[in-house]
């Protein structure tokens, strides 16, 4: 242990070094992403599910409706409340949300996801404020 | 310590018990909210036990009758195209009736009544499809009305399916197909680089009750029903016409059927 202050010193810079973005960015948290609505979205109330599902499981059930659509051949939904949708990404899913960059991508982007469904699949057309 | 028999049996009792209690209470635990809806086909559907197709190739006397068949199918399904040949991708296009039918067509004196005509060629929808089985992924299938389907998700752009096939019927994105669409179509998605690509029968289109959109454009020079139902419009067209079809020598069964 005739190294003690070596070590010790290290383990301090180390440290250091690992916290430094801690105590780089203390105090400045990012506000989480408010999504907006489009007019239609806010019209039709619900989505196909809840609102706090959709928010924490859209994924899985985009997962379902590939499964469905493409492997399945089965091409409509029908949620709980008895409401039938057409299965699709595009047609449906963006019909409604057509606001694509202040919907999706707010989320995706806060939380550094980056989904590929968009390298195929046809966002809408960006709307013109 | 002793360990009597009784604590072992105990311990063993106990190990099970919590083995076994992550999966039930699992299944106790609310199961998803999707659990209670449903998923069906679409009202007014097309069905078959094995879609198949009838091309009438005397209705088509130049390249100016395959045109608007080829455009229907590939705009409508957002396929690139691209100048440069080996990168072309196709759907459906036409070729001379010695190279559709090599191996078979007569060779050096056939009619001269097949030589200028345009042959449609297109994805046979084999009965018996080799792309399927050459296919790591499962990425292309062969689903219960006989359309041999691709799923591009899965696709991971190994081509073995376009060694496998016969036809050439599959082509390739080896680049990035969206700046070659000139237009668009906002219903279907489009491809990324690196996926496989080739005719679907128009499954999307089927699934809403319409025939494919060639069937469609050629107004009665292509017929398209279920190959396996005597009374469909196919089968009465191949039993009154002589009718040839691809390579059948290779037992791929092909359900694209040509009257010549």
């Amino acid at each position: 242990m005739n190294d003690k202050k070596l070590i010790i010193t290290g383990l301090v810079v180390f440290l250091m070094i690992v916290l430094f973005p801690f105590w780089y960015n203390r105090g400045k948290a990012v506000p989480p992403p408010e999504v907006k609505l489009t007019d239609k979205a806010k019209a039709a109330k619900e989505c196909v599910l809840s609102k706090e599902y959709m928010r924490a499981e859209h994924m899985q059930i985009l997962d379902l409706w590939r499964e469905a659509v493409v492997r399945g051949g089965q091409r409509v939904y029908t949620n709980p409340k008895g409401k039938e949708f057409v299965m699709s990404l595009s047609n449906t899913c963006l019909d409604c949300h057509s606001n694509k960059a202040d919907f999706c991508d707010k989320c995706h982007t806060y939380n550094s996801v980056r989904p590929y469904c968009y390298d195929c699949h046809i966002e809408p057309p960006k709307e013109k404020s | 310590m002793d360990t009597s028999r009784r604590h072992v049996l105990q311990l063993l009792g106990l190990s099970a018990a919590a083995l076994a209690a992550p999966p039930v209470l699992d299944a106790l635990a609310a199961g998803p909210p999707a659990a209670e809806s449903k998923i069906g086909p679409a009202k007014g559907a097309l069905t078959a036990k094995q879609w198949a197709m009838v091309i009438d190739t005397r209705k088509f006397k130049s390249e100016a009758d395959v045109r608007p068949l080829v455009e229907a199918c590939h705009s409508i399904h957002n396929v690139p195209h691209w100048d440069e040949k080996r990168w072309e991708i196709k759907w459906l296009w036409s070729t001379k009736y010695e190279s559709a039918f090599s191996g078979t067509a007569s060779g050096r004196f056939g009619p001269e009544a097949l030589e200028d005509r345009p042959f449609l060629v297109l994805c046979n929808q084999c009965e018996n499809p080799p792309c399927v089985r050459a296919c790591p992924t499962r990425a292309t299938w062969k689903r219960e009305d006989g359309i041999v389907m691709m799923d591009f998700h899965r696709c991971i752009g190994c081509r073995f399916c376009m060694a496998a096939c016969p036809f050439g019927a599959r082509s390739f994105n080896y680049r990035d197909p969206r700046p070659a669409i000139k237009q668009t179509n906002k219903l279907f998605p489009t491809r990324m680089k690196g996926v496989v690509e080739k005719c679907s029968f128009c499954a999307e289109r089927l699934a809403e009750g319409k025939k494919p959109a060639c069937v469609e454009a050629a107004g009665g020079k292509l017929a398209f029903g279920d190959l396996f139902d005597a009374e469909s419009e196919v089968r009465k067209l191949i039993r009154e016409n002589y009718t040839i079809r691809r390579k059948i020598n290779l037992g791929t069964e092909p359900a694209v059927y040509y009257i010549v």
